[in-house]
C-alpha cells in the first residue's frame, strides 16, 4: 500500500468514526423506535377529575416505604414541594390570575407528576450498567440499586426530570416510581390509583387506557358519564356531569415516542409543566447516531488497523520513536 | 536515550508547598463529601445532576489532556519526527490529566463502590454512550502509563524491560490514538440524548465531530502552552521554531470547525438564537470569538514565529474549547423552570485541589524523570 493511500484511509476512518456528515445533518437517522410492550400497563391521569386531595401521594409513600419530605420548619407533616429522593409521586397546582375556574387556562388545574414509563425510555438507553430496565412484558421501568454506579446520566437524559438522587446520603441511590410492580406481582395495582377517590388516577393496560382517554375526548360539557375508579374494569364508577372542556390531546400518546402513563387536562399541557417533545424518542436518535458510528465496530477496527501499520512503520528502526 | 533528561533541582519549593496546601484543603472537603453525601459539598441538584466535576474535571480536563493524543498523531502516525522532543512532556501531561479525571469520577459518582459493575458483562449496557466513554477513558489511562513507562525504565536503568517494552510499544501508541478519537467524540454525544433540555445552539448531531476536532485543537494548544510555560518557568530556551511549525496546523482545523459549526446552525435554522441577547446567546458569542481570534492570529506565519502571539493563541484556544464544553454541558443545559446551578465554594475547591495535584505531579516528574528534551536538542 502506498503511504498516501494509507494515510487517506486513516483519515477517512477517523471521519467516519466522528460522524457521518450528511446523516448528521438530516437528524432523523434514528434507530427504529421501540414498540409498546404486549402487556403494557400504565396510568391515565385525568386532571379534570382530580380534587387535589393528595391521597395518591400519601398512599404512594406508605406502599413504597418512602420517608416523609418536610418543607416547613416544624417538620410535623409530609409536605413535599416536588419530586425528590423521598417522593415518587406528587400533585402540583397550576393557577392563573385569580384562579377561580377549575380546569381552565385562566383558572386553575391540578397536575400529577411521576415516572411516565416511556415506551422507548432515555434513562434505560443512557444507563451504562443496566440499572434501569424496561420489563419486556409490562413495560414497567425499574431500578436496580445493585447495578447502579450513581453516575446520574439517567437524570441528564430523562426529558421529564423523573429519576431523583439522594444528595444527602453517603450511600445514595436513584429513586423513581416503579408503578408499584411489587404490588402488581401480588395481584394488586398502583397504590396511587387504588386510593384515588375520584378515578383521576386510573390503572389499566395502556391499550385500554388509550381507548378510555379517546372516548373521554368525545364527551361534551353537560353530558353524564360513569368514570371508572381505581382500575379499568373495576365495578366502582363515579357518575358525574362533565364540566371541563378537554384539551383535544392525550399527553403521552405520541410524546417522545409515547409513554405508558397518559394524561388528560383542561389546561394546555405545557402550562402544567409538561415538556413539548417530538414524536421521535431521544433514545432512538442517540442510539441511531452511536450505532451508525460504531456499526459492527468496523470503523474503529479499520482505524486501529491503519494506526498499527503507521505507528509500526514509523517506530521500527529506532528506540521508542 | 539521552535525548531526554531529568531537570533536577529542588522538589519542595514554595509554589509546591502552596499547591500542597490547596490539595490538602480539597482532601478535607472530600472527607466531608464521603461522610455526608455529595449534597454536603456541591450545589448539584436533581435538575443539574452534573456540575463542574463532570464538566471541568472530566469533559474539559481530558480535552486539556489531549496533547499526547494530538502529538502522537503527528509523530507516530504522520511520521513527523521533528516534534519528537515535545512528546514526553505531552504524554506526561495527558497521563496526569486523564488519571485525575478518572480519580474525580470516583468522588462524583454516588455509588463508587460498585464502579466495577462497568466491566461485569451481565451489567454492561452497550447502547449507553456513558458505557463507551467510561470504558474507553479507563483503558486510555492505562495506555498512557504504559506509553510513559520508558521514562521510568530509563531512570531506573531497567535495560532489559525497556527493550521488551520498545518491541510492543507501537501497539499501545496505536491504541493510544484510537481511544481518544473514540471517547473525545463520544463525550460530545453524551448530551445528545438530553434532547430538548439542551439549547439548539449546542444540541446537534454534529456534537461528536465538533468535540473531536476541538479536542485535537486543544491538544496542540496545550503542547504550545506547556512548552512556552515550562521554558519560561524553568529558564530554558524557547522551542519557538518547533512550535511555529506545529501552530501552522491549528488555524486550518479551527477554520474547519467554524465552518461546520455555523453551517450546522444555519442548516438547522437556529442562527437567530445567537442574537437573542440572553445568557445563552452571549455565551455562544464569547465561545465563538474565542475560536475566531486565534484562527485569525495563527493564520499569519509572522505571528506564528512570535512566542507572545503563539502563547496568546494557545490560551485563547484552550479557553474556547473549555467554554464550548461548559456551554454544552451547563450553560446550554436547561432542565426547565426553577432549576439553577452555580458551583459551590467547596465543589470548586475540590476541583482546584485536583488541578494542584496535577501540577505537583508534573513538577515532580519533570524534575526526577527524563521527560523534557536535553538542551542541545531544544
Amino acid at each position: 500500500m502506498k503511504r498516501r493511500d494509507f494515510l487517506k484511509g486513516v483519515a477517512c476512518g477517523g471521519l467516519l468514526l466522528a460522524a457521518d456528515v450528511p446523516s448528521a445533518l438530516a437528524q432523523p437517522f434514528a434507530r427504529q423506535q421501540k414498540a409498546m410492550p404486549p402487556e403494557a400497563v400504565g396510568i391515565l391521569y385525568d386532571a379534570t377529575l382530580c380534587i387535589g386531595c393528595k391521597a395518591c401521594v400519601a398512599a404512594c409513600k406508605e406502599h413504597n416505604s418512602m420517608p416523609p419530605d418536610f418543607s416547613t420548619t416544624d417538620q410535623l407533616w409530609d409536605n413535599a414541594i416536588d419530586l425528590s429522593g423521598k417522593t415518587l409521586n406528587i400533585i402540583k397546582l397550576y393557577t392563573h390570575g385569580a384562579g377561580a375556574a377549575k380546569d381552565r387556562e385562566d383558572g386553575f388545574s391540578f397536575v400529577k407528576r411521576q415516572c411516565m414509563h416511556c415506551i422507548d425510555p432515555s434513562c434505560v438507553s443512557a444507563c451504562p450498567v443496566s440499572a434501569l430496565t424496561k420489563d419486556p412484558k409490562s413495560g414497567i421501568v425499574s431500578y436496580n440499586k445493585g447495578a447502579c454506579l450513581g453516575c446520574r446520566y439517567c437524570q441528564v437524559a430523562c426529558p421529564y426530570n423523573i429519576p431523583k438522587f439522594e444528595w444527602d446520603a453517603p450511600f445514595p441511590q436513584i429513586r423513581k416510581c416503579q408503578l408499584c410492580s411489587h404490588r402488581i406481582k401480588e395481584g394488586g395495582y398502583a397504590a396511587c390509583c387504588e386510593f384515588c377517590p375520584t378515578g383521576a388516577s386510573l390503572f389499566g393496560t395502556t391499550k385500554d387506557l388509550l381507548e378510555e382517554a379517546r372516548y373521554r375526548l368525545t364527551l361534551k360539557p353537560g353530558e353524564e358519564y360513569g368514570f371508572p375508579v381505581g382500575r379499568i374494569g373495576s365495578r366502582e364508577t363515579s357518575h358525574r356531569t362533565v364540566e371541563a372542556v378537554y384539551q383535544p390531546r392525550i399527553y403521552g400518546e405520541k410524546e417522545g415516542g409515547g409513554t405508558q402513563v397518559l394524561m388528560l387536562a383542561g389546561v394546555p399541557f405545557d402550562k402544567l409543566g409538561m415538556p413539548k417533545l417530538s414524536e421521535t424518542s431521544d433514545a432512538a436518535r442517540s442510539e441511531g447516531l452511536q450505532h451508525m458510528i460504531y456499526r459492527g465496530m468496523i470503523a474503529p477496527i479499520a482505524l486501529l488497523g491503519g494506526l498499527l501499520y503507521a505507528v509500526h512503520r514509523s517506530t521500527k528502526n529506532n528506540d521508542d520513536r | 536515550m539521552g535525548e531526554f533528561r531529568p531537570l533536577g533541582g529542588k522538589i519542595v519549593t514554595r509554589p509546591f508547598l502552596v499547591l500542597a496546601a490547596v490539595a490538602l484543603f480539597a482532601g478535607v472537603l472530600l472527607v466531608k463529601r464521603f461522610v455526608y453525601g455529595i449534597g454536603a459539598v456541591s450545589n448539584m441538584s436533581d435538575g443539574y445532576p452534573w456540575g463542574i466535576w463532570i464538566t471541568y474535571d472530566v469533559v474539559v480536563g481530558t480535552a486539556f489532556a489531549c496533547g499526547g493524543y494530538a502529538l502522537a498523531m503527528l509523530v507516530y502516525v504522520l511520521n513527523k519526527k521533528t516534534y519528537y522532543p515535545l512528546i514526553r512532556s505531552a504524554i506526561l501531561a495527558s497521563m496526569f490529566g486523564y488519571t485525575l479525571a478518572g480519580v474525580s469520577i470516583f468522588f462524583d459518582v454516588g455509588r463508587y463502590w460498585q464502579a466495577y459493575n462497568l466491566i461485569l458483562p451481565w451489567y454492561s449496557q452497550l447502547s449507553s454512550v456513558m458505557f463507551e466513554v467510561a470504558l474507553c477513558v479507563t483503558t486510555y489511562i492505562m495506555v498512557l502509563w504504559i506509553e510513559f513507562a520508558p521514562s521510568f525504565l530509563e531512570r531506573w536503568n531497567k535495560e532489559r524491560m525497556l527493550k521488551v517494552l520498545r518491541k510492543v510499544l507501537f501497539l499501545f501508541i496505536a491504541v493510544g490514538v484510537l481511544l481518544p478519537t473514540m471517547h473525545q467524540s463520544s463525550l460530545g454525544l453524551l448530551v445528545y440524548i438530553a434532547g430538548q433540555k439542551v439549547s439548539p445552539l449546542w444540541q446537534t448531531g454534529f456534537l461528536p465531530l465538533l468535540f473531536l476536532i476541538t479536542s485535537i485543537t486543544m491538544g496542540y494548544a496545550i503542547v504550545v502552552f506547556e512548552s512556552i510555560l515550562s521554558s519560561v518557568g524553568f529558564r530554558r530556551p524557547l522551542e519557538t521554531g518547533l512550535l511555529a511549525k506545529l501552530s501552522a496546523i491549528i488555524p486550518k482545523l479551527l477554520a474547519l470547525y467554524l465552518v461546520i459549526r455555523f453551517g450546522d446552525l444555519i442548516g438547522r435554522g437556529e442562527l437567530g438564537l445567537v442574537f437573542r441577547g440572553d445568557m445563552k446567546s452571549i455565551m455562544f458569542i464569547v465561545e465563538n470569538l474565542l475560536y475566531l481570534i486565534p484562527t485569525v492570529i495563527l493564520f499569519s506565519p509572522a505571528n506564528r514565529e512570535r512566542p507572545r502571539m503563539l502563547f496568546i493563541g494557545a490560551v485563547l484556544m484552550l479557553l474556547a474549547g473549555a467554554v464550548y464544553r461548559f456551554n454544552t454541558f451547563l450553560v446550554g443545559f436547561d432542565p426547565g423552570p426553577g432549576w439553577h446551578y452555580f458551583p459551590s465554594f467547596s465543589e470548586t475547591m475540590i476541583t482546584v485541589g485536583l488541578i494542584a495535584v496535577e501540577i505537583m505531579g508534573y513538577l515532580l516528574f519533570v524534575k526526577t524523570l527524563p521527560v523534557l528534551p536535553s538542551l542541545k536538542h531544544a
